[in-house]
């Protein structure tokens, strides 16, 4: 009777002290897992906080009401702004958007209610991902050798379509993790009233991922916004004011991109205004994101 | 097999017309049988309850009366499901007017994102295009026949889904009953809910038989030995006994059925 309950005993205070060490060696795990990651994130932030700073220092000093309303300048000139760089970018930003958000949004509707294990969904999904992970000067320059070549000019329009050619696989890889994540039941409760399934998906299901679907659009905009590659062989650059898209068009980043390159201390000044703007703006449109997709009280 | 009741005789005996004749229905998900063979008849005005262990098919066969499981391309039903006399399954009458008919309410709440008032308007804007008046009468119908009226009046613009999940269930069968169905298919419909909401839903669903056919899936016993007035067990895809809910619980005719409702299942 005794013996065996002894060796009970024995089991469970054995079976004790190996729990013990083991809670040991967990919390030097955590200790060593959290150091790393912490200081992962410290890194990472250090680099951050300084560009912002940098940004701020150099960029905030170069704004003025000038940047708004005057034309990038001659080298050495005493004044001058962005206006031509910044109405470009923004035309650019904005047809690009209106073209590739509603192409982004259907593209994938269609992979997230229709062709979900279809041949050509798969397909589809294959090849957006590649266009997803595409190098953007790749996509300039098949937009500067299908486009440019061939209209035998630069022009904003190519650089519309270069840009639209980012948004779209971004929004169609939204659009879709999106509506993957609307429950099923929810589908259900709306085809048993009897909904036909266009109307399922424009009243329900992209209503209910919407959120969702504009931050993807809007994180698409930050992305291109910043974007020089594909502008530089397509829509080039204009030294002075230009609406006509079917002419080459000034942008932020290539104007950027030529000042901040360039000897002439005032377009290094501009190009660092440039670079702030820029920035704000990206920031901004990341907060508009995460503001619109802030869950529901 | 051959002891099983025969569903004619149960409608003969009651007098009540079959609102929904299931015919040698058999269901397939992929190569797995999940029904085999069932034969019974839904008695009109009249509540039916399908009761048995998770996996036995009851949600499944629930599922083949508005023909919901052709959502999914690799389920099949083959045999019949006749509503007034006239096959559902192999109509060639577009699925929509058919679940307009025949109205489902699932398991979990599903307020679709939209304000309470468009949630019940929803589904009457599909069939029918109303006066602003006569849609409010609806919409005041159906939340009132759910039982959720007051509840909701002053908020009516407010967004379906800050409801309380009983109240949002409510809200789902006030859409479903606001279209007007002649049945309506409730799956478990309080299995996410407190006893509290589960009462009042009970109670509804006294109420709605009044005017419609009700057939409802549950798991919990004593809510089908409350709320219908026939009951149908089954087990692993066979339809094992079916009747009045009183001769099923009282007077069980199969062993497997007693051993189930015993709680002696095995």
């Amino acid at each position: 009777m005794s013996a065996p309950a002894a060796r009970a005993g024995e089991v469970a205070s054995s079976a004790r002290s190996a729990r013990l060490a083991r809670a040991a060696s967990r919390r030097r795990v955590n200790v060593i897992a959290l150091t790393l990651s912490l200081a992962a994130m410290a890194f990472g932030i250090f680099w951050l906080v300084w560009i912002l700073v940098e940004t701020i220092r150099l960029g905030a000093s170069g704004l003025s009401l000038s940047l708004f309303s005057e034309m990038t300048p001659p080298p050495l000139a005493e004044t001058g702004g962005l206006a031509n760089a910044i109405y470009g970018s923004l035309t650019m930003v904005a047809m690009a958007t209106l073209i590739g958000t509603p192409i982004g949004v259907l593209a994938g509707v269609y992979l997230a209610e229709y062709g979900q294990k279809s041949r050509l969904g798969a397909v589809t999904r294959f090849i957006n991902d590649i266009l997803l992970a595409a190098p953007s000067i790749v996509i300039g320059l098949f937009i500067y050798s299908v486009v440019v070549t061939r209209m035998k000019s630069f022009s904003g329009w190519a650089g519309v379509l270069a840009l639209a050619l980012i948004v779209i696989p971004v929004v169609i890889r939204t659009t879709e993790n999106m509506l993957a994540l609307i429950p099923n039941s929810l589908r259900e409760a709306a085809f048993a009233l009897g909904t036909p399934k266009w109307r399922v998906i424009a009243t329900i299901t992209l209503k209910s991922a919407r959120a969702g679907v504009v931050t993807g659009v809007l994180l698409a905009v930050a992305r291109i916004a910043g974007e020089t590659a594909p502008l530089l062989f397509t829509a080039l650059s204009n030294q002075f004011w230009s609406s006509d898209l079917s002419r080459p068009m000034a942008s932020l980043p290539v104007t950027i991109f030529k000042f901040a390159l360039s000897p002439y201390e005032n377009w290094q000044r501009l190009a660092w205004a440039g670079v702030f703007l820029i920035t704000a703006g990206v920031l901004l449109l990341n907060i508009l994101a995460r503001w619109l997709a802030r869950p529901p009280k | 097999m051959d002891t099983r009741v025969q569903p004619p005789r149960v409608a003969a005996a009651t007098g009540t017309r079959p609102k929904l004749s299931v015919r040698d229905l058999s269901f397939h998900y992929g190569s797995f049988c999940a029904l085999r063979n069932i034969t019974l008849d839904i008695p009109e005005h009249r509540v039916t309850a399908f009761i048995g262990p998770s996996g036995c098919g009851k949600s499944t066969l629930l599922r083949t009366f508005n023909r919901m499981f052709e959502l999914y391309p690799d389920q099949r039903a083959e045999g019949q499901v006749l509503l007034d006399g006239e096959d559902i399954l192999n109509s060639r009458e577009d699925v929509s007017l058919i679940r307009a008919r025949v109205g489902m309410v699932f398991q979990k709440p599903t307020p679709f994102p939209m304000s309470i008032y468009d949630n019940v308007a929803f589904g009457v804007r599909l069939f029918e295009s109303l006066p602003r008046i006569e849609m409010d009468e609806r919409v005041e119908w159906a939340l009132k026949k759910a039982a959720l009226w007051n509840e909701v009046k002053d908020k009516l613009t407010q967004s379906g889904s800050g409801l309380s999940g009983g109240q949002q269930q409510r809200l789902c069968i006030a859409r479903g009953i606001a279209i007007k169905p002649e049945v309506l298919l409730l799956d478990e419909p309080c299995s996410a809910l407190d006893p509290i909401s589960t009462g009042k839903i009970e109670e509804l669903i006294h109420e709605l038989k009044t005017e419609y056919t009700v057939v409802i899936v549950t798991h919990n016993m004593q809510q089908a030995a409350r709320a219908s007035d026939y009951t149908a067990y089954m087990y692993l895809g066979d339809l094992i006994e079916f009747g009045p809910t009183n001769d099923v619980f009282m007077r069980p005719t199969q062993q497997a059925t007693e051993d189930y409702i015993t709680g002696r299942f095995g």
